[in-house]
């Protein structure tokens, strides 16, 4: 550049996303180089793209940091109590299934506290998007364990290193059926929109890990670095692999030379939960009556 | 041998109108079905598992969900969860599940979404006696949840009476905003017994209040409250971008986290049900008139409460029953009326616990009161009341 004058701004009047926040809650609590931002903004472009009109998006989360996401964005939000955001999601998924329920909480949240929720609505493949944003730590108690701490980590709770295996949560969501499960960290901003966008159409349950900087609560005692350090180690170590083998994809981020493998692995079309109706179960076999009287008769002469 | 078609069973109707011989559990669900509950999630646990059974197989039946959850704590979260987007909800359970509830009752109460909670009392603490009766259950009712709020709990003491209060339930949570509990107990919930059930057009209902501003309007805040304390309630999916949270909120439903938001809500959320007492409580009065002696007891008790007075009639000993239905809050007017007049010279207060109500009895008089206690796992006989009576 060669100018010498004053280089003129470029400052956008408006954000595209401005609408779906709300604003007067800005600033947000968040750290510098969290990735909760970051995970928030793709939601919202995800949800414009869907087409479904935002009086119809409700997000629900728990407790945490990445649990006060409800609180920020601009739809019908519930902001519930400490692992419960999913159970409280099936509550309006389940009575009002017309609304696009997205639940977005930490990994605290929905795999400690929560974890029996998770694997329950997972398994139910109750119709919501789930974004699970994992900072490998609980941020908001100021830097503890959990369970998807590496192995080794310093933590709050943990001054002589975490002694216990970690969740690789995509393997387990999987292992209960999930209709839609994947990973990205933030620095993959569009292909976390796209996934969170493939799970809002899919029917049934949706699981997206999230991986994010927590410089505060995880870098600093790790020496993993600021935001931007870890961002750089997640574009270092982070391979695209929708094709994984889900008992592979461990995370350690303390271990340099592993890989951190993320991708859209699960896709699949199990029937999303739906409550009994009450009319007669449609008969799989085209059974008639007659038929239906027979095996009475056969089970009555067993 | 029935000649209907399997593919087309018959319409039942969400109110069973006629004169049925029924449990109490039973009792209960038809009650909430009539009440027009259309979302229930559970967790199957003795002795409320009729409750639980029953809507399993009557609510799909009248456009109802029923979901069986994996705990209780899922179970109340669903259905305030449920409640947030517009239904009647409801769950029920036994004193272990009602530990559990314990948390988003809580949360109930600071969002005030309204749900009903049906505990049929057992024998307890902990597992304790799962088939046997208990009535420990009362001050968990109100004060279960950690912090101060306010909560409505009613005490069926037949099965006409758990249906008839289950309605009451509903519509008292909608009014007020809150969790309501029906506090049965194992015997009441377990008993048969006559049920009346009237036809749908007479079954009271109360509707949720709801805002009179459009969605958009600037001027609606979700949390400000009218004259009787209580906010009007939007529900998902409706325009109005609410935000609800357990966190301490203003009226925009914000989270506020300083001391004088808090105060201000943590007072509101009491004194909406402190101020409204008069018209909730609800309590039987049986021979209360000329009564020296006036025995206090609720749910299965009242009943040999009440073959107690009159057994003590017979002996010209001249006592009354006053049979709380509303535990909370507690006829504590009514109680103060009856010392205020001077005749009463004793209490006595039996239930399956250690003293909860004899407590609320006890703070409000200088008389004595006596004590009717038995730990659970049977009914206290009217021959033991008597005996405290006569004394």
């Amino acid at each position: 550049m060669t100018t010498t004058g004053p280089t003129a701004a470029i400052v956008a009047k408006k954000h595209p996303v401005d609408d779906l926040l709300r604003a007067d809650r800005l600033p947000h609590i968040l750290c510098p180089g969290c990735g909760i931002g970051t995970t928030m903004h793709c939601y919202l472009e995800a949800l414009v793209e869907s087409g479904v009109h935002v009086d119809k998006h409700v997000c629900v989360s728990g407790i945490g940091c990445s649990g006060r996401t409800a609180g920020y964005v601009k739809v019908d939000s519930y902001h519930s109590t400490h692992g419960r955001a999913l159970p409280f999601a099936l509550g309006i998924a389940v009575y009002r299934p017309e609304l696009t329920v997205t639940v977005i909480s930490g990994d605290g949240d929905l795999s400690s506290i929560g974890g029996n929720h998770l694997i329950h609505a997972a398994r139910r493949n109750v119709n919501m998007t789930v974004i699970c944003i994992n900072n490998f730590n609980y941020g908001m108690t100021g830097g503890q364990a959990g369970p998807t701490t590496p192995m080794t980590a310093k933590s709050g709770t943990t001054p002589y290193g975490v002694a216990d295996k970690p969740f690789n949560l995509p393997h387990l969501v999987n292992a209960v059926g999930a209709n839609f499960v994947a990973r990205w960290s933030v620095l993959h901003a569009r292909q976390l929109k796209d996934s969170i966008l493939r799970g809002m159409r899919k029917p049934g349950f949706a699981f997206i890990e999230v991986l994010s900087p927590c410089p505060t609560g995880f870098g600093r005692p790790n020496d993993v670095g600021e935001g931007i350090e870890e961002m750089l180690k997640y574009h270092r170590r982070c391979k695209w692999d929708d094709k994984a083998r889900l008992e592979d994809v461990d995370i350690d981020m303390l271990r340099p030379d592993s890989p951190v493998i993320v991708g859209n692995f699960v896709d699949r079309d199990r029937p999303a939960f739906c409550p009994a109706t009450g009319a007669p179960p449609a008969s799989p076999t085209g059974a008639t009556e007659e038929s239906t009287k027979e095996r009475a008769a056969m089970k009555d002469a067993h | 041998m029935s000649t209907q078609s399997p593919s087309k069973p018959a319409a039942t109707p969400r109110v069973r109108a006629g004169v049925h011989f029924m449990g109490g559990d039973f009792a209960c669900a038809e009650g909430a079905l009539a009440a027009g509950v259309d979302f229930f999630a559970g967790y199957p646990i003795t002795p409320s598992t009729e409750v639980c059974e029953h809507l399993a197989q009557r609510l799909p039946q009248v456009g109802g969900k029923f979901v069986q959850m994996e705990d209780e704590l899922a179970s109340i979260a669903a259905i305030i969860g449920a409640s947030a987007a517009g239904a009647r909800s409801l769950t029920a359970t036994s004193g272990p599940g009602f530990s559990l509830m314990m948390e988003n009752i809580g949360l109930a109460a600071m969002m005030e979404v309204p749900c009903v909670i049906v505990d049929v009392m057992r024998g307890s603490p902990s597992t304790g006696l799962p088939t046997g009766v208990g009535q420990a259950d009362i001050y968990q009712a109100r004060w279960g949840s950690h912090g101060d709020y306010a909560v409505i709990a009613y005490c069926p003491s037949s099965p006409q009476e758990c249906f008839d209060l289950t309605i009451q339930a509903f519509n008292a949570a909608d009014k007020y905003r809150v969790p309501v509990m029906v506090m049965m107990d194992e015997v009441i919930g377990h008993m048969t017994e006559k049920v009346v059930i009237p036809p749908a057009s007479e079954i009271p209902f109360t509707p949720r209040k709801r805002p009179s501003l459009p969605p958009g309007d600037s001027e609606y805040l979700p949390y400000m409250p009218d004259d009787d304390l209580v906010p009007p309630m939007a529900h998902a999916g409706e325009g109005y971008k609410i935000h609800m949270t357990g966190l301490t909120h203003d009226e925009r439903g914000y989270p506020a986290l300083s001391a004088e938001p808090h105060e201000k809500l943590v007072n509101r959320l009491v004194d909406k049900i402190r101020v409204h007492a008069a018209d909730i409580v609800m309590h039987e009065d049986f021979l209360l008139d000329d009564a020296e002696t006036i025995v206090v007891a609720f749910g299965c008790t009242a009943r040999s409460a009440r073959a107690a007075v009159n057994l003590a009639r017979r002996q010209g000993v001249r006592a009354g029953l006053l049979r709380p239905i509303t535990a909370w809050p507690f006829p504590t007017a009514r109680i103060k009326e009856l010392i205020a007049a001077g005749q009463v010279k004793q209490f006595v207060v039996p239930e399956i616990n250690l003293g909860q109500v004899r407590r609320e009895v006890e703070r409000l008089t200088q008389l004595p009161v006596r004590r009717v206690h038995r730990a659970g796992g049977a009914m206290i006989t009217p021959e033991t009341i008597l005996e405290a009576i006569v004394q």
